[in-house]
Formats: C-alpha cells, sequence, structure tokens
C-alpha cells in the first residue's frame, strides 16, 4: 500500500471529515488522495493561519479536521496556536512536510527546518518525526492521541520519509 | 451610527443565531449588549472570524453570522477567494466597515481611503455582495439570514468604540457553550 492512501486510510478511519491544505510537492500525493475520498471534504487555504480558522470552526460545528502544510508554517501560525487552537483547547492534527532535512535540495529550507523543533518544543505541541517509511504505523495511533487530548499535534515527515526527490 | 449602536440594534435578530464576532471590542460590546451561548467571542487571532464561521457553515447546516470588520478583513484577505469559491448558503460575512482598527485607538484603515472591500469581495468569486449603510442594517440582515444564500454584507458606519468591559469568561467555556448551542 502507498504511504499516501494509508494516511488518507488513517484519517477516514479515525473520521477526519474536513481537511485544509497548503500545497508541497512532498504532500501532492496525500492531497490527491484526499480529493480522491467521498467522505473528505477538502477546503484548500491561502495562509495556514486561515486553514486553522477554518478547521476550528469544522471542528466546533461537529467534524474532525486536520490540516496538511508545510513547516514553514510554523512561522506563520504561532500566535493562531497559541490563540485559537491551545487557548479554547481544540484537537487539530497538522500533518506537515519537514523541508530542509536530509536529502532537502533548497538551501534556504534549512532555514526554518533548524527551527521547526524548538518552535514546537516551545509552544508544548507533541510532536513526532516521521524519517522511515515505518514511521507511518504511528500516524493512526497519534490521530486518536489527538482527539483524546485535544491538542494540536505535529507530524513532521521529512523527504526520506516520502523517498526524495527523485534522483536527487 | 457606530458599531455598538449597530449591535444593539441587531441583537434581536443575533440571539436566534449562531454568531462568530470579531476579536477585541466587537466582541465586548456583543457579550456586554446580549450575551448568549449561540455567541462565539474571539479574545485573539486577528483576522479569523470569517474563517473560523466559514468552517463551521461548512460543518454543519444552521445558519452562521459572522461579525467581522474592516480591519480584521484586511488582515486575513486571503479569506475571501476561500469564501467565494466554497461559502454554502447558511454563510453570512457582516463586515462592519467603519474605517478604523477600533480595538486599537481607531487607526485609520485603508477602506476609509481608497480600498473598496466589496469590490474586493466580488473581485474574489462572491456572488452576492451587498453593501448598506447603518441605518439600514437590521432589515438587511434579516433578508440575508432568510435568503438561505451566501452573502457578504458590509455596513458602512462612523468609527468608535463603547466603553465595555472586557470578556473574563474562560476560552474553554466560551467554546464548550458553544458548541453545546451549536449540537442542540
Amino acid at each position: 500500500m502507498s504511504i499516501d492512501k494509508k494516511i488518507v486510510d488513517d484519517l477516514v478511519a479515525n473520521e477526519v471529515s474536513f481537511i485544509t491544505t497548503v500545497p508541497c510537492k512532498q504532500l501532492a500525493g496525500v492531497i490527491e488522495e484526499v480529493d480522491r475520498r467521498d467522505g473528505i471534504f477538502h477546503i484548500p487555504s491561502n495562509k495556514e493561519d486561515e486553514g486553522m480558522g477554518l478547521c476550528a470552526g469544522a471542528w466546533m460545528g461537529g467534524k474532525r479536521p486536520a490540516i496538511i502544510m508545510q513547516n514553514t508554517a510554523i512561522g506563520v501560525t504561532i500566535n493562531t496556536l497559541a490563540t485559537l487552537i491551545q487557548y479554547y483547547r481544540m484537537p487539530l492534527p497538522m500533518l506537515i512536510s519537514y523541508r530542509g532535512e536530509l536529502r532537502e535540495p533548497v538551501a534556504c529550507q534549512v532555514e526554518m527546518a533548524v527551527h521547526t523543533k524548538a518552535l514546537l518544543a516551545q509552544l508544548n505541541i507533541p510532536t513526532y518525526h516521521f524519517h522511515r517509511q515505518k514511521d507511518v504505523e504511528e500516524f493512526d495511533m497519534i490521530l486518536k492521541y489527538t482527539f483524546m487530548c485535544n491538542k494540536p499535534v505535529a507530524i513532521l515527515t521529512d523527504a526520506n520519509f516520502w523517498g526524495g526527490y527523485g534522483d536527487q | 451610527m457606530i458599531r455598538s449602536e449597530i449591535l444593539r440594534e441587531i441583537a434581536p435578530i443575533l440571539r436566534d443565531q449562531l454568531v462568530v464576532c470579531n476579536i477585541g471590542i466587537p466582541s465586548q460590546e456583543l457579550h456586554a449588549i446580549d450575551d448568549q451561548p449561540t455567541n462565539f467571542y474571539m479574545l485573539g487571532t486577528m483576522g479569523l472570524a470569517s474563517s473560523i464561521g466559514l468552517g463551521l457553515a461548512l460543518a454543519q447546516p444552521k445558519t452562521v453570522i459572522v461579525i467581522d470588520g474592516d480591519g480584521s478583513v484586511l488582515t486575513n484577505l486571503g479569506t475571501l477567494p476561500t469564501i467565494g469559491n466554497n461559502a454554502p448558503g447558511n454563510y453570512i460575512l457582516m463586515i462592519i466597515d467603519n474605517g478604523s482598527y477600533g480595538s486599537t485607538g481607531d487607526q485609520p484603515t485603508y477602506t476609509g481611503k481608497k480600498t473598496d472591500l466589496a469590490g474586493m469581495a466580488r473581485a474574489a468569486g462572491c456572488d452576492n455582495v451587498v453593501v448598506v449603510q447603518d441605518v439600514d442594517t437590521g432589515p438587511a440582515l434579516q433578508k440575508a439570514i432568510a435568503g438561505r444564500r451566501a452573502t457578504v454584507l458590509v455596513v458602512k458606519c462612523d468609527s468608535g468604540n463603547a466603553k465595555m468591559p472586557v470578556i473574563t469568561m474562560d476560552p474553554v467555556i466560551i467554546r464548550d457553550r458553544f458548541m453545546k448551542a451549536v449540537a442542540s
């Protein structure tokens, strides 16, 4: 089974039915898979803090949300995470493309990668790092954990996890 | 009219609806005028009222009224294309456009100059954009509720704030009672 399909199967099995995305080429396959599922409403966002607002509203309306985004978004969403998602105690699985890690071809991506875990730790956000393909086996448990504790939870998925960028 | 006078006038209309209210003085004014479990008060996160309301409207069938401001919409302009392409018929975005950042001391926003929020909303794909003067807010809002069609309602009014107390209710209580009202 492909990683993309496994991830979306786990989202569906955990009743996640509202997903917002800001794209990344590493996440393109997952986003395509999300679009293929009738049970998921997919609404692209223009910026990740906007997407978190959508997710907050959807959750208060009775749907389980998730956001799919790049790790650069942590720089964009700190205020939203602190004063909306955490302050009102809302669950939010964040499937994050961890750019700037091993097998990254674009140097600038490293500049936010070096801050990503520190920022998440500063926010007390539970953080999981998928580096090898078998790490995806924990995704189902992470989703259950997120909706158990009503917190934002970060799943960082690096280029090695996704199989690199072709020949790079 | 200033925003608090509009809110006082439309409070009987808002009372039966789900309301997501913008951060700062707008939420303080609504809370003081007519606190309801159907009101979700934003205590932080400037700009996201329209997005929270859109997620809520997409997730369940009851009418959702977002009380937003010109400054907050300018903060989150990406919301307009998302609304224009996705908003369902139970979504009403009411922008109280007083041309100023009220909660921070009435500094002017660009909507008081050359920028036209209604025009931006239309260009973003919002099909049903209505502009009214403050005194006409009540009937325009009732029409939007009855129409069951996604609406962006731009209410032009004067700049100014009423002196109201800060909301001290715990955010989890605000959220919990709101979710119960949504589900009831």
